[in-house]
């Protein structure tokens, strides 16, 4: 195995880790402050005692975010050195600034969000839950602005010494290609954690229990899942597709499948894209939709990778291929299970539907892959460039670093992430199951001595 | 200019995360011997329950600043001590995961297991960090481009080709896992009440003690090490002032703890971080890495510093993003101020 393949597996084996949890708290996070200010308005408990709950879930997955994150903004330079020295001055910005607006304003509000709500007031608590939610996307967008510029480099100037610097902070910022990625980003997290919600109250329903509580889940859940489940498709999933389109002709054609240029391309819904031979294996094709869904007329020519010279192609084609359509399949699942649950929830016959709870239920883990191939469909669609058109992935990683080095530590994160995974998995479960009136701690407290 | 205001933004970002973190590592290492009973060990955890992430935020704001301002010194030691960092991050997720999750399931073995983890992962990281000090401070074998890769240990001796940890390096590392514990138990003595800030007050004696001697051992160290380290000093004699407030911050730890003044006494054990850190890098000025392949490998300021412009817009967000941040740090503290009482930290 080669140093770049490492270093490259690395980076994707923590990142994807870490963002099982980020994708959760950011949701969740827009959902706490739904059920704080329905808790405050009307003084109901029942509403705090939701938020509350949630709030532990959100405490441990914030938890689970924060030890998994801290690896990725070293690994910047521990294992993409050459990368890092170069571009530094751009990158590091948006990274940097994450830490001084986001970090800082999330910890301090989850500490008193956490630990505080006897020493503030209700409002104060309220406030608290929003600041948490403005610090998590805040977060989000400073992580977008980054992976943006790598993905579409705007603003910047080459030093003579090869480093790239800004030139217009808010072109940086402002990226098109990051307020779009940024907009279909935070539905897709606001789709984890609506289905997380409905599917611990259809879990109640199901049990039998808690049925106070599984009608508040599952009433913010699928209002906030149906509207998200169509927000990731239109707009934000069209203009960023068609933005992409434009910008990495290459990208799109490895997402597509499109190995000839076509007029009236035809869009694939399931097959083998075959390296070798140029063709997709066992296509089933839908026709000139491709054509339409990017120029909005099913006559325009659609460039295919022939067009593309092979050395600029995406280097794991057949996985951006998957990636996306893994992507897009379940984005329709979430529509058709969103749109069913919201209209039984409408005509009040949502919490005695056992096989719509069950489809809810069922469908948890769904979004969690769904972002993750999403994910990979930008960062595959991207090679073999580290900096659109500017950089190759080949000359970023650091080359001081041997691939056995690498390996060692992989594997070392390997091991460590399983035990995470499975710690997560047991906590999460315990809250599930103690449920929102949990026994005071004090009542703990004092049994333990 | 730009290259000394950064150089010192990036300094005071690091006396910002050893300070503050500083307290909650010590208070880590503490946490394996100074608690009785599990009303003690919930206090202990308590004490910085609300404001240790936060406290970890200083390394990352700390990481991000250091990496736009001088992308060729972040890329090259980042990569040059790649398995140290590597562990440093392991024991950092080990630290968060066990400190968080010890009180959500009420089970003897699982908190004891949980009590040790977070207790061994603070030490080690205390000693980390030390000894990742002590590396800079001493150089490392920079190539002609800058770059650099440390095994973890050679012959244990600074010199041309040395490893992570050698004997001066475990100086630093000892250095801070002392210093830091030290820091941990003022920390309780001003959170924690009865038999408990008692013990964590006792404490303080002997590993003052210890501290003394490490200190001016690693003082003596550095200057045998590196005897470029006295440069600057002895241009500006003034600086002198800076060993001078060690002593003094020194005598003051000891005299505050004595007479029961905690808070004036951690203020003491920060100030006496400050002084430390504050010499270290005067000691390096302008230089960033000194490289043990000779003087002209050096990772400079001038060399590593990034582009003017990107430096100054970088000036005009970091001063009110970090003006808002230091707010939420003060307003935070003031909200949690006081002895901690199990009653009213609700989790």
């Amino acid at each position: 195995m080669t140093a770049e393949l490492i270093h490259r597996l690395h980076f994707a084996f923590t990142i994807t880790f870490h963002y099982l949890f980020p994708q959760l708290t950011m949701g969740l996070a827009l959902l706490i402050v739904v059920l704080k200010s329905v808790a405050l308005k009307t003084g109901s408990e029942q509403w705090d005692l939701a938020a509350r709950f949630w709030g532990k879930i959100f405490g441990i997955n914030f938890v689970f975010g924060v030890v998994t994150g801290i690896p990725m903004e070293f690994e910047f330079g521990t294992n993409w050195a050459r990368f890092s020295q170069l571009s530094g001055g751009v990158i590091g910005q948006p990274l940097a600034m994450e830490g001084v607006f986001s970090f800082f304003l999330e910890s301090a509000f989850l500490g008193l969000f956490l630990y505080g709500e006897k020493r503030i007031s209700k409002l104060m608590h309220w406030f608290s839950a929003v600041m948490v939610f403005v610090g998590s996307w805040i977060s989000g967008f400073f992580i977008i602005v980054t992976d943006a510029w790598m993905q579409h480099p705007v603003a910047y100037d080459r030093l003579p010494n090869g480093q790239f610097e800004v030139l217009s902070f808010w072109q940086l910022l402002l990226n098109p290609w990051g307020l779009l990625q940024y907009a279909h980003n935070m539905t897709g997290a606001v789709i984890t954690g609506s289905f997380v919600m409905s599917a611990v109250g259809a879990f109640y329903l199901l049990e039998g229990q808690r049925e106070n509580y599984a009608r508040i889940f599952l009433k913010v859940g699928v209002i906030a899942g149906v509207v998200a489940s169509i927000l990731i498709i239109f707009p934000t999933g069209d203009l960023h597709g068609k933005y992409v389109a434009r910008n990495q002709p290459a990208a799109i054609a490895g997402m597509e499948g499109l190995f000839q240029t076509e007029t009236g391309a035809g869009m694939v819904l399931m097959g083998q894209p075959n390296e070798e031979t140029g063709q997709i294996d066992n296509p089933i094709v839908v026709n000139d939709t491709l054509s339409f869904l990017i120029y909005g007329t099913t006559k325009a020519e659609v460039r295919g990778l022939d067009q593309i010279p092979h050395d600029q192609w995406p280097t794991a084609l057949p996985l951006l291929f998957y990636a996306y359509h893994i992507m897009v399949g379940l984005g329709t699942w979430f529509i058709l299970v969103m749109l069913v649950s919201a209209f039984l929830l409408w005509r009040k016959r949502l919490y005695t539907a056992r096989w719509a709870l069950w489809a809810l239920l069922l469908s948890f883990p769904l979004p969690y892959i769904a972002n993750t191939a999403g994910w990979m469909t930008a960062e595959l669609g991207r090679q073999p460039w580290i900096i659109y058109g500017l950089m190759r992935t080949s000359e970023g990683y650091s080359n001081t670093v041997s691939a056995s080095n690498g390996l060692f530590t992989l594997i070392g994160f390997m091991g460590l992430y399983t035990l995470l995974g499975l710690l997560f998995t047991i906590l999460i479960y315990r809250e599930i199951s103690t449920g929102p009136e949990p026994k005071p701690i004090e009542a703990q407290a004092i049994h333990a001595e | 200019m730009m290259g000394f205001i950064w150089f010192w933004l990036v300094a005071v970002m690091i006396v910002g995360y050893v300070v503050l973190d500083g307290f909650d590592l010590g208070v880590g290492v503490l946490h394996l011997f100074l608690p009785h009973t599990e009303t003690d060990r919930r206090t202990i955890l308590a004490s910085i329950g609300p404001v240790w992430d936060g406290n970890e935020v200083w390394l990352l704001a700390g990481g991000g600043t250091l990496y736009f301002a001088f992308p060729l010194l972040y890329a090259s030691a980042f990569s040059g001590f790649y398995l140290p960092l590597m562990i440093v991050l392991w024991l950092l997720i080990l630290r968060g995961v066990s400190l968080e999750l010890r009180n959500h399931i009420d089970v003897g073995v699982w908190r004891a297991l949980l009590d040790g983890l977070f207790g061994l992962s603070s030490a080690l990281l205390t000693v980390f960090f030390g000894a990742a000090l002590a590396n800079v401070l001493r150089g490392v074998p920079l190539q002609a481009d800058g770059y650099f890769f440390l095994p973890l240990w050679t012959n244990w001796k600074p010199g041309v080709h040395p490893g992570i940890l050698d004997w001066y390096t475990v100086i630093g590392g000892l250095v801070a896992l002392v210093a830091l514990t030290v820091h941990g138990a003022l920390w309780l003595t001003i959170k924690t009440s009865g038999d408990l800030a008692h013990r964590a007050r006792r404490v303080v004696f002997p590993l003052w003690a210890v501290l003394v001697a490490l200190t001016l051992a690693s003082l003596a160290a550095t200057i045998a090490v590196r005897p470029a380290s006295l440069n600057n000093y002895f241009q500006y004699p003034v600086t002198f002032i800076v060993p001078i407030g060690v002593v003094a911050s020194l005598a003051a730890i000891w005299f505050f703890n004595r007479s029961a003044h905690s808070v004036l006494a951690f203020l003491s054990s920060s100030l006496y971080l400050f002084f430390m850190l504050a010499g270290a890098c005067w000691g390096l000025y302008p230089t960033l890495l000194p490289a043990t392949t000779g003087a002209d490998r050096d990772i400079t300021l001038l060399r590593a510093i990034s582009g003017h412009h990107t430096l100054a817009v970088g000036l005009a967000w970091w001063a009110f993003g970090m003006a808002l941040a230091v707010s939420y740090v003060i307003f935070v503290y003031t909200k949690f101020r006081g002895k901690v009482d199990l009653q009213t930290s609700v989790h």
